[in-house]
C-alpha cells in the first residue's frame, strides 16, 4: 500500500506541471501529407513558446488529409496534390503553400558515383514506361560519353502506397513525355507499366540499394540523409543540373504563383540553373471555420513559420518559399478572413 | 446444447441467486449475439460501401485486371490472383515442413525435446507480422536477389513448358518471396494443429501396428494419417485462411505491381496489401474507395469460406 501511494504521488507530481502548461497553450489540429511532416513538427516545436500554440499534425497522407478537412474533423488539412479552384469553392476551403521540396532520381549501378550519371526527363519517362530496359542503351550512353555503363537490366522502383511524392514524379514525367501522359497520367497512385513497387521512401531506397541496376525516386532530404547515389537531370533550358540547393532555389523563384489556390506550376521551370522536379506542399483552411479562434491560431502559426521558419526548413533540406509568396499568402488570408 | 438444458433445475434449487443468474445469462447471451451482429454488420457495411464499384463495373470487377486510379478503372483480378497464388504457394511450402515438425514431435523426438521445440514453433506465431515484413525486406529479399533467384532463373528459366515460371529480373521481392514469408508465418498454425491431432490417435492403434513390426513411417502412413486425415486438411485450411488475409509482411516483399506476371519472381499484389497501400489516398465518395471496400468484401467472403471449411473439417476434433 505504501509503495502504491508513493507511486501515485510521484506520477501526480510528474503530470501536474504538464497539465498546467497545457492549460495555457491553444491547441490546433491538422492532418494530411507525409512529405512536409518533419518540418511541420519542427515548426510546431519551435513555435510553441513564442506563439503559445500547440500544433498536433498527423501525417496520414494527402488524400486522408483532404477527407478530414472536408469533414471538418481537423482545423487544417495538408496536401501535396493541390485542389483546383472549383473543388476549393465547393468545399469552402482556402489553399496556400507553406514550403517546397524537390525530388531526385537515385540509382544503383556498379561503378557510378553520386551525380555522375546524366539523364533527361523523356529518358526517365521511357525507363518508367519499360521502353528502355538496359543501362547500356544507346540513348543513355550518348548522354554519358565519359562513363562506362554496364550491360545491366534497368529495374525501376516506385512508391506502392499512394503518395504526394508519386504525384510530383509523374507530373514531371507527364510534363516532359506526351506518351507517359497518355499511358499513365497524373495521380497520387498510378499504374506503372514496368518495375516494382515499395512502401514509402525507405522502401524505394531499400529496393534501389538491394537491386543492382535499380532506379528510384525519393525526396531530396531523404537522399541526403541516407547518402543515396543521385543523378544529374537535364532541365528545361537544356542544361544538366545537379540536385543542389542553388538549383532548387532557382526553380522556386522562377515559378508563377499568381494562379487560383496558389497551385503554381513549378515543374520543369525555365531558367538556366533550375532543378526540374520541385513542388510546393499546401495547407487547406476552411473559409467558414466552425471555431474562428482556432482558425485564427492556424494562420498565426503559419505566419510565425513564414517569418521565422525558413532557416529551419533549409536545415531539413526543404526549400523555403520566396518572401513575395509569403506576402501573397498573408494577403489571401486578409481577403478571406478580414484583418 | 445438452449443458444448457441441464442448467434450469440447478438454478431453481438456489432461489436466492436466481436474479443474478438471469442477469448473468442475459449478459452472456448479449455478448454472444453482439459478435454475430458485428460480423453481419461488417459484411453488410462492406457490401453496401462497395456497391458503387460493383454497379460501375458489374461482375467484370472480379475478373478485370485493370487497376488504374488515374482513369478510374478498377478491377480485382490482379489482387485476387496474387492473393490466391501466394497463399497456395505458401501452403505448398509450409505443409511438408509442418508435417515434419509434427511427425518429429509426436513420434521421433525424445520426451525432453518435445516441449521446447513445440513451444518454439508456437512462438513463431507470436512474432508480429511487421517483424516478418522487415526481415523479409532487409534480409530475405537481398539474399534472394543476389544468390537464390539468379541461380534458379539461369537453371530453370530456359526449360520448356515450366520455364516461364522462373523468368524475369531478380528483384528479390515478388510473389515467391511473399509466399516464402507467408509459409513461415502459417507454419506454426499448421504444425500445432497436426501435432494435436496426431496425439489424439489412440495409442492402442499405434502400438498394435508397432507390434506387427511396422516402422515409424509405416505407422504414420498406415495408421496416423488415415485416422486424422480430415483434421489435417482442416489445419491446412486454417493456415490458408491466415495466409489469405496477411497484410503487413506481404506488403513489404510482394513488389506491389498491379499486373499479372507469369513468373513466380515477378511483382504482384494481394487484396489486403492493395487496400492497405491505397486507403490513405482515396477520397470519401470516390469510386476508388468503393472499389477498395468491394475488395475488402471479396477478401472477407474468401477468408470466411476457407475458415468455415476448416471449422467444418476440424469439428470432430474440437468437440473432444
Amino acid at each position: 500500500m505504501n509503495r502504491r501511494s508513493l507511486l501515485l504521488g510521484a506520477s501526480a507530481a510528474l503530470t501536474l506541471p504538464v497539465f498546467g502548461a497545457k492549460a495555457q497553450t491553444a491547441q490546433i489540429t491538422g492532418a494530411g501529407a507525409t512529405f512536409p511532416n518533419p518540418i511541420y513538427q519542427k515548426w510546431a516545436e519551435a513555435a510553441r513558446t513564442p506563439t503559445g500554440i500547440q500544433v498536433n499534425y498527423q501525417s496520414v497522407g494527402s488524400g486522408a488529409g483532404i477527407n478530414q478537412i472536408r469533414n471538418r474533423t481537423v482545423d487544417f488539412g495538408g496536401t501535396d496534390a493541390p485542389l483546383n479552384a472549383q473543388q476549393l469553392t465547393e468545399a469552402n476551403l482556402l489553399q496556400f503553400p507553406t514550403v517546397m521540396g524537390s525530388l531526385v532520381a537515385i540509382v544503383n549501378i556498379p561503378g557510378i558515383a553520386e551525380d555522375q550519371l546524366r539523364l533527361t526527363g523523356p529518358l526517365l519517362a521511357d525507363i518508367y514506361l519499360g521502353k528502355i530496359t538496359r543501362w547500356n542503351d544507346a540513348q543513355i550512353v550518348a548522354l554519358n560519353p565519359g562513363l562506362s555503363l554496364p550491360n545491366l537490366t534497368i529495374a525501376p522502383a516506385y512508391r506502392a502506397d499512394g503518395s504526394g511524392t508519386t504525384f510530383v514524379w509523374v507530373s514531371y514525367l507527364s510534363a516532359v513525355s506526351p506518351e507517359f501522359k497518355e499511358k499513365v497520367g497524373v495521380g497520387t497512385s498510378v499504374r506503372f507499366p514496368a518495375g516494382t513497387g515499395a512502401r514509402g521512401n525507405e522502401g524505394v531506397a531499400g529496393t534501389v540499394r538491394n537491386v543492382r541496376g535499380a532506379i528510384g525516386y525519393v525526396e531530396n532530404a531523404y537522399a541526403i540523409t541516407n547518402k543515396l547515389v543521385t543523378t544529374q537531370i537535364r532541365n528545361n533550358a537544356g542544361n544538366f543540373v545537379k540536385p543542389e540547393h542553388k538549383s532548387f532555389m532557382a526553380a522556386a523563384s522562377a515559378a508563377d504563383w499568381s494562379v487560383p489556390g496558389f497551385a503554381a506550376n513549378v515543374i520543369d521551370q525555365a531558367g538556366p540553373e533550375s532543378w526540374p522536379i520541385v513542388a510546393p506542399t499546401f495547407i487547406l483552411l476552411p473559409t467558414n471555420p466552425t471555431d474562428a479562434a482556432r482558425s485564427a491560431n492556424v494562420r498565426r502559426f503559419f505566419d510565425w513559420a513564414f517569418t521565422n521558419g525558413s532557416q529551419l526548413a533549409a536545415e531539413l533540406e526543404y526549400i523555403p518559399l520566396p518572401e513575395s509568396v509569403h506576402n501573397a499568402v498573408r494577403a489571401a488570408w486578409r481577403q478571406s478572413f478580414g484583418a | 446444447m445438452a449443458s444448457v438444458s441441464a442448467t434450469p433445475p440447478r438454478a431453481a434449487s438456489r432461489r436466492g441467486s436466481s436474479l443474478g443468474d438471469k442477469v448473468f445469462a442475459l449478459v452472456c447471451q448479449a455478448a454472444g449475439i453482439f459478435v454475430l451482429i458485428l460480423l453481419g454488420a461488417l459484411i453488410i457495411e462492406l457490401l453496401i460501401a462497395g456497391l458503387p464499384a460493383f454497379r460501375a463495373f458489374g461482375l467484370a470487377f472480379v475478373t478485370s485486371t485493370d487497376w488504374d486510379p488515374v482513369k478510374e478503372l478498377f478491377g480485382a483480378g490482379v489482387s485476387i490472383y496474387g492473393t490466391i497464388v501466394t497463399a497456395i504457394l505458401a501452403i505448398i511450402l509450409a505443409v511438408p515442413l509442418a508435417f515434419g515438425v509434427a511427425f518429429f514431435l509426436t513420434e521421433l523426438a525424445p520426451p525432453w525435446m518435445r516441449r521446447p521445440v513445440g513451444t518454439a514453433v508456437e512462438l513463431l506465431a507470436a512474432v508480429p507480422s511487421i517483424i516478418y515484413g522487415m526481415w523479409g525486406f532487409f534480409v530475405i529479399a537481398p539474399a534472394f536477389a543476389q544468390h537464390v533467384q539468379p541461380f534458379i532463373i539461369d537453371t530453370f528459366g530456359e526449360l520448356p513448358l515450366i520455364g516461364f515460371l522462373f523468368q524475369g529480373p531478380p528483384f528479390g521481392t515478388g510473389l515467391f518471396t511473399a509466399a516464402f514469408i507467408l509459409a513461415i508465418m502459417v507454419l506454426p498454425f499448421i504444425a500445432a494443429t497436426m501435432r494435436d491431432v496426431f496425439e489424439q490417435v489412440p495409442p492402442v492403434y499405434k502400438e498394435s501396428a508397432y507390434g506387427l513390426g511396422a516402422t515409424n513411417w509405416e505407422v504414420m502412413k498406415g495408421v496416423v494419417i488415415p485416422y486424422t486425415r480430415i483434421s489435417v486438411v482442416g489445419g491446412i485450411m486454417l493456415g490458408l485462411g491466415r495466409a489469405l488475409g496477411e497484410t503487413m509482411a506481404v506488403t513489404f516483399v510482394i513488389g506491389n505491381a498491379n499486373r499479372i506476371s507469369t513468373s513466380l519472381f515477378g511483382p504482384g499484389n494481394t487484396i489486403a496489401s492493395l487496400v492497405a497501400l491505397e486507403f490513405g489516398e482515396s477520397e470519401i465518395g470516390s469510386l476508388k474507395l468503393a472499389s477498395l471496400l468491394a475488395l475488402g468484401f471479396i477478401l472477407f467472403v474468401l477468408s470466411f469460406v476457407v475458415l468455415a471449411t476448416s471449422r467444418y473439417l476440424l469439428r470432430s476434433r474440437l468437440k473432444v
